[in-house]
């Protein structure tokens, strides 16, 4: 399966082990990363200002892209998949952001693009079964926290990925490698988010409430798709470590490096 | 030809202000077939209404135009005057020169061309005018009231009071709905039970009432005063007229667990049951999905322990035809599902319940005995929050909510804190909310107490997220006013859910014909002037099927729709609106497309023999219209593709003469 890649900025930069293992299982799983051209910033958020429309021209680049090769667009930030789907969702349903953005762009778009998170793609596309099958290191007895954070989920009408309350496709991707998901109450409450920058208590706060809570309930690692999320974590949660879920797919599909 | 009189009204100066009356009558005198035109201060008048009528004597009238207000306003008046004056009250047409006319142009030259205009276009329609007759239809005396909760009570017992037979029909096996799983009912504190089973034993004994419990509605037919309905009487697999309600059978029966759906789950209940002490008729039934003895045919223990006799395991679904002159919906509603709210840990914690399983958890016949426990432990909370707005005013979240106001919440809310708070002084109560509303009479006094008194911690604010962590809910929620997040520890948390109409609302509609608002509540025939009819002629609304309400609001509006109930069958005869649809049988192919869009279910399909131009006779489908049914809203004229399909009153032809002249 060919699909066309959008890895972002921080996947070149503080989150390139997201980027590597995420390389890594998809050559293992027959999935082959086109990565987009000449692609640029997402954007980093979708403003929710209706007028603010430049920020979101390298997403719609990228989405056109993808949409003239007929391939899913495929990111793994948390972020960068955000701010693509719901632009791609606004080029559809958002008749003057349609009409403004395309006084912009060489050529015409309209939403036509299939925009899908890594996990989608695995679980839709490839299927958990077919992950679990080529499974080599089991992570048996190994008990994982899945943490969603707001990015991934949210809007769901938009992101329409699982129920933003009670999600479980992180939890499947862990039992499909064989480990043993935790569900612990904080797994898709804010980090604390850019709150960081501006007033590291209140991330803290909230970074702890998420680590405390997955640990509280028998957590030994920490897995997560948004490089924020994992920045906001490790920075003021407790010990408990955090990584990308590519990470721990990779071990399982025996691809990581060891260190 | 048809002989006009054209009289134009100055409505003091409502309409002569901006319009030249004199003009309009000089004007009009020159349109086709009028022979006499004049104009007065107020045609309404005593006087006004006698210059009509010597007008008609005197130049021998056969049709009449007053240009005047809106006909929504004196049309009634004109007609009857001209009927006074022997001439066929549907020859009259009222030009509207007030309200579209004079009240909205500034200047006199505009405002006069334009009454004129409007004069030309009622003469060109009065000219094809045709004297019309009223039709008239019997009236069936016997009301039926679907939905046995306080609000079909009401309506059956101030029917039967009036002297009129009524028929409740209950899906379930006993009359009471809602009200008999509540515990106390604000803003007086009295009991629910104790103020609803006197009602309920009244309807049981009154004579002219008679209760089909335990049945549905399965066909509907006929029209206002005529109705035809079919009632299913399901199996409830005892003879109703044998069973003592003693109750043995359900202390003996072997199949203990079966969700009591009476006290929402929280309990078990027996495969035969009677669902609470009081219901009404107390009788037994079986639950065909649990029943041992259904289900395999070995048990048979309920016929052994019962000494009437009353078991009857080969008893069938029975098919009750009956006539009606009215029909009442009083379905009721139900708290929405918390499914969809999984931020509130509903399906994680059986600490975190609906207030309707609150009002079970205090009830003294509840699953706990009145005793406030936690269902999971059985232990006693020490704080409990309350969640208001649960899926209520939920704009932003149209898939899993509703948008509306759910109404009844604040005040039960309120309700459930204070006696809380009696019972229990060392419970901390919280309550969050986005308003606190509490209209009506004695509520808002009855809310202070709850936080003055009784020193329930009301916090503006919405619980953001509840999480189980040992044996406590966490709850995530802010406080707005004092711009603060807070966590509270909390032993019990109750969500005040949304109500929305009972499930059986929207196929009754279908088969009533009546309609129905995008929340699935009865429409009323006007919001504010009729509010307690739908506008399906003979269908009534009572209760909250017609939209949220609280006990005494359903009480009202149950009575007021007797009342409308009583006024129908009082009459001998219905006078039916002559303007109705009216179709040419020998253009009409019988496609169904007039059928399709009646909004009212008044056009059935008949085979009728026409003689053909051979002299063979050939049977034909065509469109047949109900004239007691008809509203003459129009709809089927439009849709009819050979143009077979009229209104009377409102012939195209009429339309279009009206159109021609306001264009010439």
């Amino acid at each position: 399966m060919k699909v066309s890649y959008f890895p972002g900025c921080t996947l070149k930069t503080k989150a390139k082990e997201l980027d590597k293992y995420t390389r890594k299982s998809a050559e293992v799983l027959d999935i082959t990363l086109e990565e987009i051209e000449n692609w640029q910033c997402c954007g980093g958020v979708f403003t929710t200002a209706r007028d603010e429309i430049a920020t979101k021209l390298s997403s719609v680049r990228a989405l056109s892209e993808a949409a003239k090769k007929d391939q899913i667009l495929v990111s793994v930030c948390s972020a960068c998949h955000n701010v693509i789907k719901q632009t791609n969702n606004a080029m559809q349903t958002d008749e003057e952001f349609n009409f403004r953005v395309n006084q912009y762009v060489d050529e015409e778009y309209n939403g036509e693009a299939k925009v899908m998170h890594f996990l989608e793609l695995l679980r839709d596309e490839v299927g958990f079964d077919k992950v679990a099958e080529k499974v080599k290191k089991s992570l048996e007895g190994k008990k994982v926290a899945a943490y969603y954070g707001c990015l991934l989920l949210r809007p769901s009408s938009v992101m329409q990925m699982d129920d933003p309350e009670n999600p479980t496709i992180i939890e499947d991707l862990i039992s499909a490698l064989g480990g043993e998901p935790v569900v612990y109450p904080y797994r898709n409450e804010c980090c604390g988010g850019y709150i960081a920058l501006e007033n590291p208590e209140s991330a803290k706060i909230r970074s702890n409430k998420v680590t405390d809570s997955a640990v509280n309930n028998g957590a030994e690692i920490i897995v997560t798709a948004c490089p924020l999320c994992k920045y906001n974590l490790e920075k003021n949660g407790s010990e408990i470590p955090v990584v990308y879920f590519t990470e721990l797919l990779a071990e399982a599909l025996g691809v990581k490096e060891e260190n | 030809m048809q002989r006009i009189g054209v009289f134009v009204c100055w409505c003091g100066s409502n309409i002569a202000g901006t319009v030249d009356v004199q003009a309009v009558s000089d004007a009009l005198q020159n349109e086709p077939g009028v022979v006499f035109s004049t104009n007065y201060q107020y045609m309404c008048s005593q006087a006004g209404q006698d210059i009509i009528k010597n007008a008609i004597a005197e130049h021998k009238l056969t049709g009449i135009v007053v240009c005047s207000c809106s006909p929504r306003m004196h049309e009634a008046t004109f007609r009857k005057t001209a009927a006074a004056a022997g001439l066929n009250p549907y020859m009259v047409e009222i030009a509207n020169i007030r309200e579209q006319c004079s009240w909205v142009h500034k200047d006199m030259p505009t405002g006069t061309e334009k009454a004129i205009i409007l004069g030309k276009a009622a003469v060109a329609k009065v000219n094809l005018n045709a004297p019309l007759k009223p039709g008239e239809s019997p009236v069936t005396k016997r009301a039926l009231v679907i939905g046995g909760g306080i609000a079909g009570i009401q309506t059956a017992l101030d029917i039967a009071e009036a002297g009129f037979p009524v028929d409740i029909v209950e899906k379930k096996p006993t009359i009471g709905g809602k009200m008999a799983q509540l515990d106390k009912t604000f803003p007086t504190l009295d009991c629910a039970a104790c103020i609803l089973t006197p009602k309920m034993v009244d309807v049981a004994q009154n004579e002219n009432i008679r209760i089909f419990s335990y049945s549905e509605i399965e066909e509907v037919g006929g029209f206002v005063g005529n109705f035809d309905v079919k009632i299913r009487k399901k199996a409830r697999f005892v003879n109703e007229d044998i069973c003592t309600g003693c109750g043995i059978c359900t202390e003996k029966c072997p199949q203990k667990k079966v969700p009591n759906e009476f006290n929402l789950g929280m309990d078990n209940r027996r495969a035969i049951y009677i669902p609470f002490a009081q219901a009404v008729p107390k009788v037994a039934t079986i639950d065909a999905d649990y029943c041992t003895m259904l289900k395999t045919g070995k048990c048979g223990v309920c016929s052994k322990v019962c000494t009437a006799g009353a078991i009857d395991y080969t008893q069938k679904d029975e098919i009750i035809e009956e006539k009606y002159g009215a029909i009442v919906a009083a379905t009721g509603f139900n708290p929405i599902s918390m499914d969809k709210f999984d931020e509130y840990a509903y399906n994680q914690s059986k600490d975190v319940i609906t207030s309707l399983e609150f009002e079970r958890l205090t009830n003294a016949a509840g699953p706990s005995a009145g005793k406030l426990v936690r269902p999971s432990d059985g232990k006693h909370p020490h704080t409990i929050v309350f969640v208001q707005c649960v899926g209520s005013r939920c704009s932003a979240c149209a898939e899993k909510g509703k948008e509306y106001c759910s109404k009844i919440c604040c005040m039960y809310t309120a309700k459930h804190a204070m006696l809380t708070r009696d019972k229990y002084p060392d419970t901390d109560v919280y309550v969050f909310y986005i308003d606190v509303r509490t209209p009506g009479k004695a509520f808002d006094e009855f809310y202070r107490r709850a936080v003055e008194e009784y020193g329930v911690h009301y916090i503006k604010g919405m619980v953001g997220k509840v999480s189980p962590e040992g044996d406590k809910l966490m709850v995530q929620a802010s406080d707005i006013l004092a711009n603060k997040q807070l966590h509270i520890e909390a032993d019990l948390v109750v969500l005040a859910a949304a109500i929305e109409p009972d499930k059986s609302a929207r196929p009754l509609a279908t088969q009533l014909t009546a309609s129905m608002d995008t929340n699935d509540f009865f429409t009323e025939a006007h919001p504010k002037l009729r509010p307690v009819e739908s506008p399906t002629a003979g269908v009534f609304l009572s209760g909250t099927c017609q939209g949220p309400k609280d006990i005494p609001e359903t009480v009202s509006q149950a009575s007021a729709a007797a009342a409308k109930v009583i006024g129908l069958l009082a009459k001998d005869k219905l006078t039916g609106n002559p303007c109705v649809a009216g179709s040419d049988e020998l253009m009409c192919n019988g496609c169904s497309s007039c059928e399709r869009v009646c909004p009212y279910g008044a056009i059935t399909y008949v085979d009728k023999e026409f003689r053909m131009p051979d002299r063979t006779t050939r049977v034909r489908r065509v469109a047949s219209v109900n004239e007691a049914v008809c509203q003459g809203c129009g709809a089927c004229t439009v849709a009819c593709p050979s143009g077979a399909m009229d209104l009377k009153g409102f012939a195209t032809k009429q339309i279009i003469a009206e159109v021609d002249a306001i264009c010439r």
